[in-house]
């Protein structure tokens, strides 16, 4: 190496010094969370679609906006002096030992005061087992594996609901099917990804089947991002379900809907949930997607009965130029409940956040989500209220269709044939 | 019983598929020794490609073909003048890094200008389902597999059949013969690595009527494909061929009769038998 590049590499070093300085000082009066999320990899889409919403939420809370949600009046967090929120991202690539690693680094090295995210709940799970390690509040508003808040951890919170709360809300759709509209089912095939997401969601499945009556014919663990999934859907045919439930990512959930019609799987109805309602996923399959059922904790009709709900979305609309989804509106809620948290505890000193947490009372008309509001139960830091619904995708969106009270389109069923369509 | 001659026909269609990508991968080895992991990528560039050829062009995929197969023999004589053909000077192990590099950046930059999403070309001249008897035949997936051989068949009569086919196949059995006998080693290199990435991405054109479209799709492929090339024994064209159909139907048919949990699982024993018995693979040498 010569004198000049050495020089030059100095120079570059003493530049990257000098704006590390420069940051550094004009952080006096932010908050600083870490954000995990899958921003490249598999899942790379999912990931920005939940940094979007994130995004959003921190611009809201530290900005003044003429709306109904904790701290949209005035800028930043009042009993903190204004102070604003700063999310530092850092991408795990989807797989759980970069949940930890970043986890660790973000708490370390960036000093957040607390972390969001991950999606995946594997790598929830590694995330925030390095949080509870390092005593920094962890909440999760994404992530629906049951075993998460079954830990009992101290500084772990969760406020979307869980696969048991969600199968148990599947299973009482089924049931109310039969009960309210004399569409009787008898089986039900789970197939589903064998991570920590999918592998729990079909023993849940499995408990809520037997509880409700249901007769499990299939139970098909697979592996996930798949190339080719023309053997599942065969065993699926085979076994003849009335109904197909299927756990299943965004890459899993385009083959697998792109197979259903090829080889002309057609049941009564599927239940489907997460790829099923990201944001890629009916651009990418178009009118194929129609009819699937899917459960959700949002849809953009639920403006219908509360207005800042399309007051949000459009704001949505403006800054992203999509429509606000299933994953925007999960990693949406996270840092207001935070927000929140740091305003009562005056401070961001993790045993004061967390005793804030756990008297977290935000009333249901404050968040964009159909729940009750946001409250934990004080051991398993679950959020009390946080329940599922279910959409139905006709004429490519998503609509509310179960709680049938709540519907805002009749639900079509049985599905219809693959090849009576257009 | 209708199922199982359902998923064999699914297993043959999925394996050619496989062929076509491993029989780039396998030319590449067998030539330079070198262990292309970005050819997943390339199938991705191939594949993103024909997407833009059709939504900006309006060219359907299966026109992209020869456009596609033009610009990825280029793209290919591009890295390896100026990637590979450096680092072939160097250790080993900057051989095995650099390619593994160029995946990463390819995934990453196409997920940078392209933005993750995911995308699929919805009407294109292939599309819908044959039903023979109650087996249901994807008009896209046949497609793609009559491609695959077509474009299999082609590359073995060029091999075969003219000079410079010839001479690649020298340079593949022995190197120092080769340069003895006045072939231009280097030419053939570059010439081998344009071929194998432009055999990736006629694949991408024949994907592209059928399957989803995204930055990091080359990672469901990749790995699968260094399975086949291995089986088929390292550098062996045929081998690779018949190696990828063989593994489509052993994961389709063992998916289907076992547990799809473990149709990888399947395949790696396979394979693992298959090089306990013949360590260079099925037509290795």
């Amino acid at each position: 190496m010569t004198i000049r590049r050495v020089l030059l590499v100095l120079a570059v070093f003493a530049m990257a010094l000098a704006l590390g300085a420069g940051s550094a000082l004009a952080q006096q009066k932010v908050i600083k969370i870490g954000a995990l999320y899958p921003l490249t990899g598999n899942l790379a889409a999912t990931g920005l679609d939940c940094k979007r919403g994130a995004d959003l939420a921190v611009e809201i809370i530290n900005g003044n906006f003429d709306l109904n949600l904790p701290f949209a009046k005035g800028e930043g967090i009042p009993n903190l002096g204004g102070a604003k929120i700063e999310i530092i991202y850092a991408d795990t690539k989807g797989d759980p030992k970069n949940g930890l690693a970043e986890a660790e680094r973000l708490i370390t090295q960036e000093k957040v005061v607390a972390l969001i995210g991950a999606y995946q709940s594997s790598v929830t799970k590694t995330g925030s087992q390095a949080a509870e390690r390092l005593k920094v509040p962890f909440v999760c508003s994404d992530s629906s594996s049951p075993t998460l808040t079954e830990r009992d951890f101290t500084y772990f919170f969760r406020v979307s609901p869980h696969d048991g709360t969600m199968a148990r809300n599947q299973f009482e759709f089924l049931k109310d099917l039969g009960d309210k509209q004399g569409k009787q089912i008898k089986s039900v095939a789970l197939i589903y990804e064998n991570t920590e997401f999918g592998a729990n969601v079909a023993k849940m499945q499995q408990q809520y089947a037997k509880e409700f009556g249901f007769n499990v014919v299939s139970d098909i663990a697979y592996p996930a991002n798949a190339s080719d999934v023309t053997s599942e859907v065969g065993k699926l045919i085979s076994a003849k379900p009335d109904v197909v439930m299927h756990a299943a990512y965004i890459t899993d959930a385009i083959l697998f809907t792109k197979t259903f019609k090829e080889m002309n799987l057609v049941p009564q109805g599927f239940l489907t949930m997460a790829g099923y309602i990201e944001s890629d996923y009916l651009p990418t399959v178009k009118a194929d997607g129609n009819f699937m059922t899917v459960r959700s904790t949002f849809a953009l009709d639920l403006a219908k009965k509360k207005p800042m709900v399309g007051q949000v979305a459009d704001l949505y609309m403006k800054k992203y130029g999509i429509p606000m989804g299933e994953n925007t509106a999960r990693s949406f809620t996270a840092p207001f409940v935070l927000a929140d948290a740091f305003n009562r505890a005056k401070s961001t000193d993790s045993q004061a956040v967390v005793k804030a947490l756990l008297e977290t009372n935000i009333p249901g008309d404050q968040i964009i989500n159909p729940w009750k509001g946001v409250q934990f139960d004080p051991k398993s830091h679950q959020n009390i209220h946080a329940s599922a619904m279910l959409v139905q995708i006709q004429d490519e969106a998503y609509h509310t269709v179960w709680p049938f009270e709540a519907a805002s389109r009749e639900l079509k069923w049985p599905f219809p044939a693959w090849k009576d369509r257009k | 019983m209708d199922q199982l001659a359902q998923q064999l026909v699914n297993g043959v269609l999925i394996g050619l598929v496989y062929s076509l990508l491993a029989i780039g991968l396998t030319l590449i080895w067998g030539v330079m020794n070198v262990l292309n992991f970005a050819h997943g990528e390339f199938l991705m560039i191939g594949m993103f490609l024909s997407y833009w050829l059709y939504v900006m062009a309006g060219v359907d995929p299966l026109f992209s073909i020869p456009i596609n197969a033009v610009a990825l023999f280029l793209l290919g004589m591009l890295v390896y003048r100026f990637i590979i053909s450096k680092v072939m000077k160097g250790p080993a192990l900057a051989q095995l890094v650099v390619t593994f590099g160029i995946s990463i950046f390819l995934a990453n930059f196409a997920a940078l200008v392209w933005t993750p999403n995911f995308r699929s070309i919805e009407h294109t001249l292939l599309s819908g389902t044959w039903d023979i008897s109650g087996l249901k035949l994807s008009i896209p997936k046949f497609v793609t597999s009559i491609g695959s051989v077509a474009t299999s068949l082609g590359l073995f009569c060029f091999l075969k059949k003219t000079r410079i086919g010839k001479a690649i196949l020298a340079v593949e059995m022995d190197r120092e013969a080769a340069v003895i006998m006045g072939i231009n080693t280097e030419r053939i290199n570059s010439l081998s690595f344009a071929i194998g990435s432009a055999l990736v991405g006629v694949a991408g054109a024949l994907l592209a009527t059928h399957y989803y479209i995204y930055p990091f799709v080359g990672g469901s492929f990749g790995t699968i494909c260094f399975c086949i090339v291995a089986l088929g024994g390292f550098g062996s064209i045929e081998g690779a061929f018949v190696a990828g159909i063989l593994v489509g139907v052993v994961q389709t048919l063992g998916g289907y009769i076992f547990d799809p949990a473990y149709k990888l699982a399947i395949v790696f024993i396979m394979y693992l038998i298959t090089v306990w018995i013949r360590p260079q693979g099925l037509r290795g040498w």
